[in-house]
Parts: C-alpha cells; sequence; structure tokens
C-alpha cells in the first residue's frame, strides 16, 4: 500500500487538495454564499487588494481633477450657457412632471397606497471588479463604516446598477444586475406588465416571465417594480432592445440598461428607504364651496409690482416671495383669497406645507419665463438642497402650487412633489386676471364629497 | 543556444532546467496579477476576456516543474482570486488546481520554452481551465453557464498571445537552482 501511494505520489496530493476543496465547496453551497466562515478569509483577501486600488483611484482622480478643473477650460462658457438654457427648459419640464406626480399621489391616497420612497443615499466610488468576465461584480469603496448593509440597492442618476452582496469594514461587494446570479423586480413602463430582469453569462441583461401573448416593441422602457424588496419603486432599469419568443410560452425580452454598466465610476448606495402610508382624508370635511373658491382665480392681495418678476427676489431661510397660496414651513399658511382680497377660511385638510428644502433651502421667485406654465399655472422653484417631494414629517403636501425642485436627482422621484387636495394645480392670484363671472365651475372631485 | 523549427521536444529528465523564484517574486507576482485582473476591466472592460491569475500558475508550474508545487501554486491563486469574487470559494480554486499540476507535469516532461510552445499550451489550459471552471459550476453551485467553443476559442488565443509576452516578462525572474 505504501509503495502505491509512494509511486503515486503527486496524484494522491493532486486527488487530496482537489477533495478538500470540493469539501468546502459543498459546504459552501448547502449553507449559502454568505456563511460567517468564509467571510474572515474574504475579508483578509480583500483587504489586501483594495488599498492599492482605492491608492491609485484617488492618483488618478487627483490628476483627473488637475486636468479638467485648470487647464482644460475651453468652452466652459459656452458650456455654461447652454447648461443655463437645459436647466430652464428643465424646470418647466419638472413643473409639469410634478403635476403628473400629484396627480397620482392623490390617487394613491384614495386607494390607501403605501409608497416607497428613497430616504437617503451613500455616495460611492467604484475602485474595483471581480475581474472575472463570468462574474459581474465590483467592489466600491463605502463600507459598514458608512451604514452600508447587504441588499442595499446601488444606482446611478441613469439607472439602476445592482444590490450589495457582501459589506466589509470600508469596502463593499455590489452585484451587478447583467451577473448571472441576479434578479430585479421590473416592469415595462406602458404596458405596467411585470417580468423578472436577469443577468446573462455574456453579460447582458433580459426580461423574463413575461408571456409571449403580450405586446413588447423595442424601445419600451423598463422600469422597477419594488416587487424584490430591494429596489423602490419606478426607476429607471433599462430600455427593450430585441424582442423574440421564448420558452415555454414567454417572451425573451433583452434590455439595455440604462446605467453604463461597464464604465461605471460612482455610484448611490440607497441606505434608507422610507416607506410611508398614502395620507387619507384626515376626517375633516371640506365644503364643496371651499374647494371651488381655491380654484377660482381671485384678485391679488398685493399690487402685482410687488411679485418678484425675476429671480432677484430669492431670499435666505425659505422665504417666499409670492404671495398667495404658496406656503412653507416657514412661511405663512396658505389662505385663499376671495374677489374682495379678504382671506378666505380654509378647512384643515386643504392646508400643508410645501415641500421645502430641510437645512435651509430656499423659496426664490420665479423668473418670468418660468413663473408662469403653459396652461396657466404658477410655479415656484425651491433652490438648494431638498428632499425633493417630502414634508419634514413625511405627510403628503396637502396645499401647494407646482413646485420645481433642485437637488439630489436621485430623490426627485417621490410622485408627492406639489399635491393639493383640489385636484388641479392652486392658481394664484397673479398668475392670471379674473376671468368674467361666467367662467365654468370645475365639477368638485370624489374626495370633496362629504359622504 | 538555436533552437529547431520544432516547437514541442520531448526532453529527458536530465535535460530539464529547473528554475526557482525569490520570495518576493512568489508573492508579488501573483499578488500583482490578482489585483490588475479586478482594477484593470473598470477601466478597459474588453480586459475581463484576459485571465492573468492563470497565466501566471502557469508560467510558475511550468518553470518549477513539479507537480506538487504546481497544484498548490494553482490552488493558492484560484482560492484568492474565489475570494474576490461573489461566487462560493473554490471553484477558482479547482480549476487552477488542476492547471498547475497539469502545467507541471508538461514542463517537467516536454521542452515549453520557445514561444510555439507555450502559445500551444496556454491556449489548451486555458481550455482545460474553461472545462474544469464550468463543470465545477454547473454540477456543483448549479449556475446556468452556456459552453461556448467560439468564445472559448477566442478567448484562449487572446490569453495565449499576451501569455507567451508576459512569460518572457516573468523570465527575468528565473533563478537557476
Amino acid at each position: 500500500m505504501e509503495s502505491v501511494l509512494g509511486r503515486y505520489r503527486n496524484l494522491t496530493i493532486l486527488v487530496g487538495v482537489l477533495f478538500l476543496q470540493v469539501l468546502g465547496l459543498a459546504v459552501q453551497v448547502k449553507r449559502g454564499a454568505d456563511a460567517e466562515n468564509t467571510r474572515l478569509i474574504r475579508i483578509w483577501a480583500v483587504d489586501t487588494i483594495t488599498p492599492f486600488e482605492r491608492v491609485l483611484i484617488w492618483a488618478q482622480n487627483g490628476s483627473s481633477n488637475l486636468w479638467h478643473n485648470y487647464f482644460f477650460l475651453r468652452g466652459v462658457r459656452a458650456e455654461n450657457r447652454q447648461l443655463k438654457q437645459q436647466i430652464e427648459q428643465m424646470r418647466l419640464e419638472q413643473v409639469r412632471l410634478s403635476e403628473d406626480a400629484g396627480q397620482a399621489h392623490r390617487l394613491q391616497q384614495l386607494l390607501s397606497f403605501k409608497e416607497q420612497v428613497i430616504a437617503k443615499t451613500v455616495p460611492a466610488q467604484v475602485i474595483g471588479s471581480s475581474g472575472s468576465d463570468l462574474s459581474r461584480s465590483i467592489y466600491i469603496d463605502k463600507g459598514s463604516n458608512e451604514g452600508i448593509a447587504s441588499d442595499m440597492a446601488v444606482i446611478t442618476a441613469g439607472g439602476i446598477v445592482g444590490k450589495v452582496l457582501r459589506v466589509y469594514p470600508s469596502t463593499s461587494l455590489v452585484l451587478m444586475i447583467n451577473d448571472q446570479t441576479s434578479g430585479v423586480g421590473a416592469m415595462l413602463e406602458k404596458s405596467r406588465l411585470q417580468g423578472v430582469l436577469k443577468g446573462t453569462p455574456e453579460g447582458a441583461v433580459i426580461l423574463e416571465r413575461v408571456m409571449s401573448d403580450e405586446q413588447v416593441v423595442p424601445g419600451d422602457t423598463v422600469l422597477s417594480s419594488g416587487g424584490d424588496q430591494i429596489f423602490p419603486k419606478g426607476l429607471p432599469v433599462g430600455t427593450v432592445t430585441k424582442v423574440s419568443p421564448g420558452r415555454e410560452m414567454f417572451l425573451n425580452i433583452q434590455v439595455k440598461p440604462a446605467a453604463d454598466l461597464s464604465r461605471l465610476e460612482e455610484v448611490l448606495v440607497v441606505t434608507q428607504k422610507k416607506e410611508r402610508d398614502a395620507v387619507v382624508d384626515s376626517g375633516v370635511r371640506v365644503r364643496a364651496a371651499d374647494i371651488l373658491a381655491q380654484r377660482l382665480p381671485s384678485v391679488p392681495n398685493k399690487p402685482p409690482a410687488d411679485i418678484a418678476v425675476s429671480g432677484s427676489a430669492t431670499s435666505e431661510n425659505a422665504k417666499v416671495a409670492v404671495p398667495g397660496p404658496v406656503t412653507s414651513p416657514a412661511a405663512k399658511p396658505l389662505s385663499p383669497t376671495d374677489s374682495s382680497g379678504k382671506p378666505k377660511v380654509v378647512q384643515p385638510a386643504a392646508t400643508g406645507p410645501i415641500p421645502s428644502a430641510p437645512g435651509g433651502g430656499t423659496v426664490a421667485a420665479p423668473s418670468a419665463a418660468n413663473a408662469v406654465k403653459p396652461g396657466g399655472a404658477h410655479s415656484v422653484p425651491v433652490v438648494g438642497q431638498a428632499t425633493p417631494g417630502h414634508s419634514q414629517n413625511g405627510d403628503a403636501p396637502k396645499k401647494a402650487p407646482p413646485t420645481a425642485v433642485s437637488g439630489d436627482p436621485v430623490s426627485t422621484v417621490s410622485p408627492s412633489a406639489g399635491s393639493n387636495p383640489a385636484g388641479s394645480p392652486v392658481t394664484p392670484a397673479t398668475a392670471r386676471p379674473k376671468p368674467p363671472v361666467s367662467q365654468p365651475n370645475p365639477q368638485p372631485p370624489a374626495t370633496d364629497d362629504p359622504h | 543556444m538555436i533552437r529547431t523549427s520544432v516547437p514541442i521536444t520531448y526532453t529527458s529528465g536530465e535535460q530539464i532546467e529547473v528554475y526557482r523564484f525569490s520570495i518576493p517574486v512568489t508573492v508579488g507576482v501573483p499578488l500583482l496579477a490578482l489585483f490588475l485582473q479586478a482594477f484593470i476591466p473598470r477601466r478597459f472592460p474588453f480586459f475581463s476576456i484576459f485571465d492573468l491569475p492563470l497565466l501566471v500558475t502557469i508560467f510558475f508550474a511550468m518553470a518549477r516543474r513539479n507537480p506538487i508545487s504546481g497544484l498548490f501554486t494553482g490552488a493558492a491563486i484560484g482560492l484568492a482570486q474565489d475570494m474576490l469574487g461573489a461566487y462560493p470559494i473554490g471553484i477558482y480554486g479547482i480549476a487552477k488546481t488542476v492547471v498547475g499540476y497539469g502545467a507541471s507535469s508538461l514542463g517537467a516532461k516536454l521542452d515549453v520554452e520557445n514561444a510555439g510552445a507555450r502559445l500551444l499550451v496556454t491556449l489548451g489550459f486555458y481550455l482545460l481551465h474553461a472545462a474544469v471552471y464550468f463543470t465545477v459550476a454547473r454540477g456543483m453551485v448549479n449556475m446556468t453557464l452556456n459552453w461556448s467553443w467560439s468564445r472559448g476559442l477566442l478567448a484562449g488565443l487572446a490569453n495565449a498571445v499576451l501569455g507567451v509576452g508576459l512569460y518572457f516578462l516573468l523570465d527575468k525572474f528565473k533563478q537557476r537552482t
């Protein structure tokens, strides 16, 4: 026996080493990939490699910033002008979108929906990858020390990236959506068809579990459905690029991710999601006459000259420069006026704070270009760092004009900005002159019915 | 010494030159390979087609010509690569253990010092590595991998070309026993 083992010594050792590895692999597979006994050696390996990556990234960013911030400034002025124009256009667009969001929010209130919004994000830098073309995962430079935990969503301004798979003290491993072991609840924006977004071994992304008799066309936008309890509903996922019949009566839908997964540099980790109940009617009955009074145009209680026409009226500490139905936590509550300019009695359910900018956001008077939206409604852009669309206490804003908010683009996904319970944007006194008496009154919405 | 046009020649045990490496090279080169493999694809995604740790495993195994040393080198590098990835530890470890053993056994019998031999050997071991990886990943971890001959050959060829250049660079660190 000994002679046999001695003769095949090398082969015996090979079999022994392979057996040990197979045994270890089997234990991991049975216990799950996150077994604690594998974590320590992973931490050692990651701690060995990532410091060098951090140093390289730091040096790379330093040299890049030096070049871009000091030497390469050609065309900045023209670009600045172009961006300003773009901002103006986007403000108008945002007013329109906030109206839509407000309407959606009101409908959610009616149905007692719970909505999930992004409450807090942590920016992180991508410092490395798994280095294999069979595994799509990246390392970011934030870990448990910064509040990162497993199964947190990782996104960019473009769309979703993946989820946190493993957390180390100062780094985290993120499994991207194009990894073959990844799965994301997704839906098509137009048809609202839901499916499961999965990665393929080649690194492509496909939407599974959509029946073949459904109508899906290339170009359709794919959003997160929220069904996976990781990604909040409504985040952009990608665009359908190809649709073909698949196996077992399902379509084979190829999706191009909205975020450029191959060139990620900075990402946002969603560290806190807020799930809040849509605020249903508080029990205080609102008279139809009051709602109609809010909708009807009224005479301004201040001369129009006082109203800021340009952006020069920006003030500090959430100061409101436009009289009429614009409120903020630091400002007076909404007081619709009647035709004589006297304040009307406002029911509690019809009032509430405008979404404000925590930490000293300012409410600026709109410029002439964006003060009046095409439909005639008035908008008040809120400038400053903000948690847009959320009031401090998490309640939906009850009465506010459509509000344009600038700030963290990811945080603007909340659909609650600028809603008002009357079912239409509140038209401030200065937006348009009072029409003749014969103006038709809109019908009160179903929620206005006290019964 | 001027070599003949025959790329792979059978060599007797006495003719084989066995090399060794200093400790910094033994430790530093695999670590550098792992680091580059994790870092470069972030900037150049096409680089993920290369497998630098595999090339380093083949090089050390062929130079040392000792199957025991080769398999342990492959196991260590493979397990380290597994630790950086998202999947269970051991898939790369098993694949590279087999490759390390095979490369050192082959190096003990054949002269694999010239570029042509190295190209063929690297291509062959890349395919062997991929085959073992796929078998373990599908059989034990239940991963849904699709085998593609065209992709495997293309990646193998790319790795072989890179390997030939890398081996000549690493030859500088060889020390005769």
